[in-house]
């Protein structure tokens, strides 16, 4: 019962995701967002003692330090967290953890990214599709050379190993697409906001890297996400209801899905034990499931290897649950990144905002009625690190 | 095992070996494949460690693989994922499963993209490349 009751997300900020932002600076998103969390959670500027945040590209070190001497914070407790998609939810538990250690009061976790028009191709040797390769790593030397760079790819060999071992059809797959789809035309802050789509339109997407469809394949954007996190007796004094967090876990196995435990049996099944363990409920309690969604095989293995439904059954449960915000599962109910957008590690964010506003009752057009408790997976790299966390309404 | 030379026009970034795959890269030169062996728990190791990943020990030797394994997951990109690839077309990333029991990231070459699957038996074939080092590929095994 170690994180249970211990804290809660009382403020959020978010800026809607959008294709490019120019003339701005992640840094710049961060700040804002993290304004927009702290005015959100009913506290001044001075209030915030404890900030969270993430490496930044250009900035090789001291990250914390540069956004909080950004932002104007005075800080007890300065941390980054480095967990890929993960990160947003990893900040989570350890703004509690701070909070619990009496290291500070009120923690602000910010994450963003900005996002610039594609340039051509040209020069550089040390960059592959984006991805920096420190030179001599693991990396470089085995993966690299064959190609195996960006997530398309490591997603794809888990997929059809998926496939190979248990089954799902491609139908199934696209429903994820499709109904997460539906739940971003009730979000106006959704990149893909009024477009609705089809199991058609996303089978007949070009194929990118087999089974893979463009339509189940995240798409990168620009945008920021913070969450303010307090201690108990702060967050009874504050205007917004809170979503306490009732349950944390962690895991970390690999980096390369090649040097994997398992491509089927993911690192989720431990950091969802743990963080149901934690809150002392079950899986079938949960009313919302906001998990991480770079492709729509993420979603089938997250739902498997949290416990909604047994290994191998993915396909099925997807094919007969209704995963719309109305439905009877209702899963990424802001869209999820597929539909919301990825902007960075505030696209990993993404799925806490929305279960801290769905626990808040302030979902809008979209709120699932009479939700008690919430349940997060982040995921970083190609299934490499794990945070998983369980909100409800009640400490 | 096969110490076949197969070329391959594409221009890859080359592997630079450190002190530590140093002996795995300059073996690739010979037609061979190394991987490690630890000597306290006989856990077969790869890429090359410092210490084994099963059991910590750090009584690691180099063995010569067999070269011969299956493909455990694979997928045709269909979209270059990196300059090097541009002018490509489809080709094949895999995971094979080496005999010894290893996971290898590789391509699979001298087959149709489209032919792959999951269980193929594959064997290892070499491609030089620039700065002394051969690049390990894979091909389905004859007959």
């Amino acid at each position: 019962m170690a994180m249970r009751g211990r804290g809660a997300v009382v403020g959020v900020g978010e800026l809607k995701p959008t294709r490019e932002t120019p003339g701005e600076t992640t840094l710049s998103l961060m700040a804002k967002a993290g304004l927009a969390a702290i005015e959100d959670a009913g506290l001044s500027f001075a209030d915030i003692d404890g900030m969270v945040c993430h490496p930044i590209g250009g900035v090789s070190m001291l990250t914390p330090s540069t956004v909080s001497e950004l932002m104007g914070l005075k800080l007890n407790f300065a941390e980054v967290v480095d967990l890929g998609g993960a990160t947003g939810a990893g900040m989570i538990w350890r703004a509690v953890a701070a909070i619990e250690a009496g290291m500070c009061r009120a923690v602000v976790c910010i994450t963003g990214s900005s996002r610039r028009p594609r340039t051509p191709r040209a020069g550089g040797s040390k960059t592959a599709g984006g991805w920096s390769m420190p030179d001599r790593s693991a990396f470089s030397e085995f993966e690299v050379p064959y190609g195996n760079v960006g997530a398309n790819v490591g997603y794809a060999m888990i997929a059809n190993r998926y496939l190979h071992e248990y089954g799902a059809t491609p139908e199934q797959l696209a429903k994820v697409a499709v109904h997460q789809r539906d739940n971003a035309n009730q979000n106006p802050d959704a990149i893909f906001y009024g477009q609705p789509i089809t199991v058609d339109d996303v089978l007949s997407s070009p194929m990118i890297a087999d089974p893979l469809h463009m339509l189940e394949i995240v798409m990168p954007a620009g945008g920021a996400a913070a969450l303010v996190v307090v201690g108990p007796e702060l967050a009874e004094q504050l205007p917004q209801r809170p979503a306490w967090l009732l349950g944390a876990g962690e895991q970390v196995t690999h980096k390369t899905i090649t040097y994997a435990p398992s491509l089927t049996d993911t690192a989720i099944q431990a950091s969802a034990r743990r963080a149901f363990d934690q809150a002392g409920v079950s899986p079938s309690q949960i009313g919302l499931a906001s998990v991480y969604d770079c492709y729509t095989i993420t979603v089938l293995l997250t739902l498997e290897d949290s416990g909604f439904t047994p290994k191998g059954t993915g396909g099925r449960f997807i094919e007969e649950h209704d995963l719309r915000w109305n439905g009877d599962f209702p899963v990424n109910t802001h869209g999820g990144q597929l539909s919301f957008g990825q902007p960075g590690i505030a696209g990993g964010m993404s799925h806490v905002t929305e279960a801290v506003r769905q626990i808040q009752g302030r979902a809008e057009a979209r709120q699932i009625p009479d939700l008690e408790l919430a349940f997060v997976n982040g995921n970083g790299g190609i299934l490499s690190e794990q945070v998983s966390l369980i909100f409800g309404t009640e400490r | 095992m096969a110490a076949k030379t197969t070329s391959d026009p594409t221009v890859r970034p080359a592997p630079h070996p450190s002190d530590l795959t140093a002996a795995f890269w300059a073996a690739t030169t010979e037609g061979r494949f190394l991987i490690q062996r630890c000597t306290r728990c006989r856990a077969a190791i790869f890429y090359p460690r410092v210490n084994c990943t099963e059991c910590g020990s750090t009584d690691l030797v180099d063995e010569d693989a067999s070269g011969r394994g299956t493909v455990f997951t694979y997928t045709v990109a269909r979209r270059p994922t990196h300059r090097a690839w541009a002018e490509a077309g489809p080709y094949v990333i895999a995971i094979v499963e080496l005999e010894e029991g290893p996971h290898v990231t590789t391509n699979i070459v001298e087959c149709d993209p489209n032919d792959v699957r999951i269980g193929m038996p594959v064997e290892v074939c070499f491609a030089p490349e620039a700065d002394g080092v051969a690049l390990p590929l894979f091909r389905p095994t004859a007959g």
